[in-house]
């Protein structure tokens, strides 16, 4: 968090809408000061929802929309907000945003909605979006805070989508099983289930169903934790 | 800020709240029920997956094509635990969750017949419990009410590459086609999900590997589930009987 709160408000100049600063916020949750690989927050939904691709990028978009829009009118509030129910507030904010996008799903797609179930939900929990809520939008205008929400979620949703593309494929050696463009990349064919060797590409491949469960996400993020640390130096020495 | 500004503050933002999210509940709830609606009613024809006719497949039905068959093909009945027809029911205003809270006695169980080319098929469902949450079902009966042509399996939590392949894994269900719930004398056995490997070829299919307590629950669903159905059964049985004869 010491990174983000030394961004002041920066007084009465006027503000650049895409300056150095505002590029910086939505880069650095990407690499340098990503919400799971760095701060290790919101784990919990990157381990259950990521053994399929489709609901992995669902979910991102889920969490970009209730982090950008959490934090613009958080920030929008902030000078109203009353100190004293200060978190009470912000909660309910998320949990507004939250619902709409519950509802949005079940209005639009119904079958993705059932798949996520109770993880939507919890987006309402998820560390990042509060944690950002307090170092970031409480101290800084609107904007901003609307580009480090976008920032942080998409942080999180890089890593979801990444997660969920090595657990699909090494799992169930599908590709975006479920949504219209499902495709059978490495594992056997419908046909091939029970008796035949059929398949797609590689009919050899026998799904692995450790990547299918969740411990699989929490050594895949690990190993990305060690890809990222070895090839940025930078983080080393902060954790 | 006095306590004054605080009550305002967290009254007016809690109104404003609630009175967006209400309208906005307003007005998608007719298609997110419409939606929900078309998701157990495929869930249901999944069963007689391959009867839907020639190269139709759940997938490849739209939202209206389930619709109709629904209201062409498709008739609703509710029986009881006596096997008498509920009169003014239809079977999708019965709750499974609820009606398992129910002694077996006072149930109301819901059962549609499909229509195709002259046949009938019965569509049972059935509740029961897995490892971790609640397993539920719909088995497609032929009209001896014996043979098994297909089923559909659901969960609410089953561990991802085990208990919940009993959804995922397409091989699970299709085992289920050609199985008798009767032997060859009468006698109900519904079917068995065997550990190790199926042994009797008519009323058993193989166990998962690793989720033992699914596929024993599994099997449970099955044994009791069916068996609901049995005083009702016997009934239609009785006047198809009187009708040959």
């Amino acid at each position: 968090m010491a990174e983000t709160a030394t961004v002041k408000e920066a007084g009465k100049t006027k503000e650049p809408l895409f300056g150095k600063k505002e590029r910086a916020l939505i880069t650095d949750p990407l690499n340098d000061n990503n919400p799971i690989t760095v701060q290790v927050l919101g784990v919990c939904s990157a381990l259950a929802v990521t053994s399929l691709v489709y609901p992995s990028i669902v979910m991102a978009i889920a969490v970009v929309f209730v982090t950008s829009f959490s934090s613009l009118f958080t920030s929008m509030l902030r000078n109203y907000i009353p100190k004293q129910v200060r978190m009470i507030v912000q909660l309910v904010i998320i949990a507004s945003l939250v619902t709409l996008v519950e509802l949005t799903l079940k209005y639009l797609n119904y079958p993705i909605y059932k798949q996520l179930s109770v993880y939507i939900g919890l987006i309402i929990t998820n560390c990042i979006v509060m944690g950002r809520l307090e170092a970031f939008s409480m101290a800084n205008k609107p904007w901003r805070s609307f580009l480090d929400g976008i920032g942080n979620g998409l942080g999180y949703g890089a890593i979801l989508i990444i997660v969920g593309l090595l657990r699909e494929i090494f799992g169930k050696g599908s590709l975006f099983a479920g949504s219209g463009i499902a495709m059978n990349i490495i594992g056997p064919s419908a046909d091939y289930w029970i008796n035949t060797n059929e398949s797609f590409l590689f009919g050899w491949y026998t799904n692995n169903n450790l990547m299918v469960m969740s411990a699989a996400a929490m050594f895949i993020i690990g190993v990305l934790i060690w890809i990222q640390r070895s090839w940025n130096k930078k983080l080393v020495d902060v954790s | 800020m006095s306590t004054r500004y605080v009550i305002t503050f967290v009254t007016i933002m809690t109104a404003i709240v609630a009175v967006l999210l209400t309208g906005f509940r307003q007005a998608t709830k007719a298609q997110a029920d419409l939606n929900e609606d078309i998701f157990n009613k495929r869930a249901i024809l999944s069963a007689v997956e391959d009867y839907l006719g020639d190269g139709v497949t759940v997938a490849t039905l739209s939202d209206d094509d389930v619709m109709n068959i629904f209201e062409q093909q498709v008739e609703q009945v509710v029986v009881n635990a006596s096997g008498q027809e509920i009169e003014g029911m239809t079977a999708d205003d019965v709750d499974m969750a609820k009606e398992k809270k129910k002694p077996v006695a006072d149930r109301n169980l819901p059962l549609y017949i499909y229509n195709q080319g002259g046949s009938k098929y019965y569509i049972l469902s059935v509740r029961g419990t897995g490892l971790w949450d609640a397993i539920w079902g719909n088995i497609a009966l032929k009209s001896d009410l014996n043979t098994i042509v297909g089923v559909t399996f659901d969960h609410a939590g089953e561990t991802p590459g085990l208990g919940a392949e009993i959804k995922d894994n397409p091989a699970f269900p299709a085992q289920f086609k050609g199985k008798e719930i009767y032997t060859d004398n009468g006698r109900y056995v519904s079917i068995t999900v065997r550990k190790g490997g199926a042994r009797d070829p008519a009323h058993e299919v193989d166990g998962i590997t690793g989720a033992t307590v699914t596929s024993d629950g599994v099997s449970d669903m099955l044994y009791d589930g069916i068996k609901n159905y049995e005083p009702y059964f016997n009934k239609v049985k009785q006047s198809s009987q009187l009708i040959t004869q």
